[in-house]
């Protein structure tokens, strides 16, 4: 028995490997559901009745699934040429951070559509900015942007709590620890007539179509995937690795950052050090349900985002612990690792 | 005659590919054995599959009147069996002893017994006449040596059978003859030899018996005593094959013209002091054996690195800008030495490929989107000009074939009518008729007054191509001579470097 490179991936491989991995990592967390005294059919009833069986879970499933478009679009775009940006979670910070303190007071009388405009630029360039330094270090000297990106996330965590306990701590928060919110009239309007989902869902789908056509189509994109599937022939042929690998970074980087600020200005209004709930991480295991394609990452957003709000909704309804969404997630991660492996390699006997 | 090695029925096929078709061949007891054949023949998966790395689908392997199993290198060593690769498995920071000690003592012994394997080592050494220094560092050894180090190896593991992969691939001709002697003495000391080679005149020089291998299968026996060169040739390559032949012409203009370059890698020296010139029309070859330097002659010219000192002209212009970009700009196209790692991406369609080297020129890009629907036309015109075969635009370049994707990017750099062509090993690892087709394209660029670099190992490519030759030997360049005075000796010894003397005598 042995493993044989596939000559040809048909499509219907490619879209039914992702869903063979979902499944994957239900059964196998249908087990510690049973372990936990609950039929797991009944338990993925809920989660599915939790995350869209009204209007209200369908709203939050997709608020949810705003950042997480954003962040699954970072890793997406990095990891296509191999530039492993696991610092989602400190880039959505330091956008958010940035978000919260332009949006405060600073661009007030300018007209709204501008000052938002300005706003989610200055945080996707603070998250490029971030990503910016890791990618220099390792074009520069070689240094490993696993190890680099992640440390930045801890550091930039400490860093937003230092600055929400000090300079851009609220004064009218009663002492809670949050940081000074984005004036009200700069917050995104709401989607759908009271409930959270908010415009920045909008720009979420919009940065998927944009990052979409730019791999596709544009010169770019070409040049970024070329880097990453083969970095010494894309050299040979004229393309300047470092630069293209600089490019990526920056809008891995700002989209990460753009995913902190769509969360303040769309539904906290301002920042605190458990505004996101591992949004930089959920979007790696975003991204690689979606094979790193950005359509597909709309889906697998929305699917992360579902078995989050609907895995509270189950918690509720059986008393599984709300846990089990981040060992369904985590498994995911893990099956999708072995379906893409298995969609570019058969078992021959 | 003992028969040593008996294999029997032996098929194993990769994918689609059968790479050995029930292949039988018996080895005697103090015969060398060549196993002849081209590039893919299955020449070197059969050395694989006794040696253990793989396991074959069905089949028998007997080494002296033992079945193997199959699929275990160590059995294959027990057995009796050693093997030579290619490519030497020889760790470069250690000593000669120590590499010959490594696998050969258990992992959970307390000391390892130097005193006593050195000792083997020496005695062996000296039964074989192999002469080696035990404490030398593989490092700073010659390739000569290191070989010689990989056959005490196996000798040292008891190896009653001794396979070669292509030994003379990494050595000079009077080196080679050297080590077929060496081998020959061996012989006598009860040694059993396989070599694989597909260069004839060694063959017929060195073996006793040779298999031929096509395609997977042994198309025949022959005993070199009762065979020619000729017939060997016809059956190796199934049919005859002419490669094309060049014609007198008269030369243009000055294209290139390098004086006194040397190029550095971290603080070594790999072109040390070079010159020559190309002129339109004109094919220069550069000879030599692999690893003098013609990796970094042909990076130089493709415009990856530049050089610490020395002027390179273009058409009598300094040439300023040495990025891949400003090569293709000022019209050189380039073939790679390696084509899977530098001329083609292989996880890109073919139109990708096709127009990877010129993204920014307005037939395929504009405003930074591609063009498409022109880079797909390109392509196809490309597969079609230089008969691409199984291959459409979409096809992903990885799926080629070494000869296809050869003329995939052989096709790219003269589609654009270059005024250079720098060629590293165009033709390395393909079969004869791939070969007979290259050599068509280049002979056709250069009636058309291309001037052409030609980097290549295989002396009858560039005796064949070039108007003028020059051997490149520890970086260095010798004086050109014209291929009408280049005759085996002249070139044995300019690739040996020594060229200083010849022109005195």
């Amino acid at each position: 028995m042995r493993l044989e490179r596939r000559a040809y991936v048909s499509t219907k491989l490619v879209i039914v490997a992702p869903i063979l991995a979902i499944l994957a990592s239900l059964s196998l967390s249908g087990i510690l559901i049973i372990l936990a005294g609950v039929n797991p059919f009944i338990a993925y009833f809920e989660i599915v009745k939790g995350a869209f069986g009204s209007k209200l879970a369908i709203t939050e499933t997709l608020t949810r699934a705003s950042p997480l478009i954003l962040t699954g679009l970072a890793a997406a775009v990095a990891f296509r040429a191999r530039l492993w940006n696991i610092g989602g979670e400190g880039q959505f910070y330091i956008g958010a951070l940035v978000a919260a303190a332009v949006g405060n007071n600073l661009l007030l009388g300018l007209p709204v559509i501008i000052s938002m405009t300005l706003i989610m630029l200055s945080a996707m360039i603070a998250g490029a900015v971030l990503l910016a330094g890791p990618a220099l270090l390792r074009l520069r000297f070689g240094i490993d942007e696993v190890v680099t990106t992640l440390l930045l996330n801890f550091i930039i965590i400490l860093f937003v709590g230092l600055m929400i306990e000090g300079p851009l701590k609220d004064p009218f928060a009663f002492g809670w620890p949050q940081s000074v919110p984005v004036d009200r009239s700069l917050r995104f309007a709401d989607l759908v007539p009271s409930s959270r989902l908010h415009n920045g869902f909008l720009i979420s789908i919009f940065a998927a179509f944009s990052i979409w056509i730019v791999v596709t189509r544009t010169v770019f994109g070409l040049k970024a995937r070329a880097t990453g599937f083969t970095p010494q022939a894309a050299a040979f042929s004229g393309i300047s690795l470092s630069k293209t690998i600089m490019g990526v970074a920056l809008i891995s980087g700002a989209l990460a950052g753009l995913a902190g600020a769509i969360e303040v200005m769309g539904v906290t209004g301002y920042v605190t050090t458990t505004l996101s709930p591992g949004f930089g991480y959920a979007g790696i295991v975003v991204a690689m349900l979606a094979a790193l394609h950005p359509g597909g990452v709309i889906a697998s957003a929305i699917f992360i985002a579902s078995i989050f709000v609907g895995a509270d909704a189950m918690s509720r309804a059986t008393g599984v612990p709300s846990f089990i969404a981040d060992v369904i997630m985590s498994l995911s991660l893990l099956t999708m690792l072995i379906a893409i492996f298995f969609t570019n390699y058969r078992i021959r006997r | 005659m003992d028969t040593v090695l008996e294999i029997n029925k032996i098929s194993k096929r990769f994918g689609s590919l059968v790479a050995n078709d029930s292949v039988s061949l018996k080895l005697g007891k103090g015969e060398i054995l060549a196993l002849l054949g081209e590039n893919g023949a299955g020449k070197t998966t059969l050395m694989n599959i006794i040696y253990g790395h793989y396991t074959a689908d069905s089949g028998k392997i007997n080494v002296l009147g033992k079945n193997l199993s199959g699929g275990k290198p160590r059995e294959a060593i027990e057995a009796g069996i050693g093997m030579v690769h290619q490519h030497f498995s020889l760790a470069g920071n250690l000593t000669v002893l120590e590499n010959v000690m490594i696998g050969s003592e258990s992992l959970f012994k307390r000391s390892s017994d130097k005193q006593f394997a050195k000792d083997k080592l020496l005695s062996i050494s000296e039964k074989f006449g192999l002469p080696v220094s035990p404490g030398a560092l593989i490092s700073s050894l010659s390739v000569g040596e290191r070989q010689r180090v990989e056959i005490l190896k196996a000798l040292y593991r008891n190896a009653k059978i001794l396979i070669l992969d292509e030994p003379t691939a990494v050595l000079a001709r009077p080196e080679a003859e050297k080590l077929f002697k060496t081998l020959r003495e061996m012989t006598k000391e009860g040694l059993s030899l396989v070599f694989i080679s597909h260069k004839l005149h060694e063959v017929m020089s060195a073996a006793d018996r040779v298999t031929v291998l096509r395609g997977g299968k042994v198309v025949a026996e022959r005993e070199t005593k009762k065979t020619s060169k000729e017939e060997l040739a016809e059956l190796m390559v199934g049919h005859q094959v002419n490669r094309p032949i060049r014609k007198a012409q008269s030369i243009g203009k000055k294209v290139i013209e390098a004086s006194n370059i040397t190029v550095k890698h971290k603080n070594q020296i790999q072109l040390d002091n070079i010159s020559f010139s190309i002129n339109e029309g004109e094919i220069l070859g550069i000879v030599g054996i692999s690893g003098n330097g013609q990796a970094a002659l042909g990076r130089l010219v493709s415009g990856i690195g530049e050089p610490a000192s020395g002027k390179l002209t273009f058409f009598e212009a300094k040439m300023n800008g040495f990025t891949p970009r400003d090569c293709i700009n000022s019209g050189i196209g380039r073939i790679p030495e390696d084509r899977n790692t530098e001329g083609i991406i292989g996880e890109l369609n073919i139109w990708e490929n096709a127009i990877i080297e010129r993204l920014h020129e307005p037939s395929f890009s504009k405003g930074g989107f591609i063009r498409k629907k022109s880079a797909r036309a390109f392509a196809n015109d490309l597969i079609k000009k230089f008969d691409v075969r199984g291959a459409t635009s979409e096809t992903q370049a990885r799926l080629l074939s070494g000869g296809n994707m050869q003329k995939l990017v052989l096709g790219r750099a003269l589609s654009v009518s270059p005024k250079l062509i720098v060629a590293n090993q165009p033709t390395r690892g393909l079969d004869e008729g791939a070969i007979a087709a290259v050599h068509k394209e280049l002979l056709k660029a250069r009636s058309e007054g291309v001037a052409i670099l030609l980097i290549s190992e295989e002396l009858e490519e560039a005796v064949g191509l070039a108007d003028r030759l020059q051997a490149i030997v520890k970086g260095k360049l010798s004086e050109p001579i014209t291929a009408e005075n280049a005759d085996a000796t002249r070139l044995g010894l300019m690739m040996a470097g020594v060229w200083d003397t010849i022109d005195e005598t």
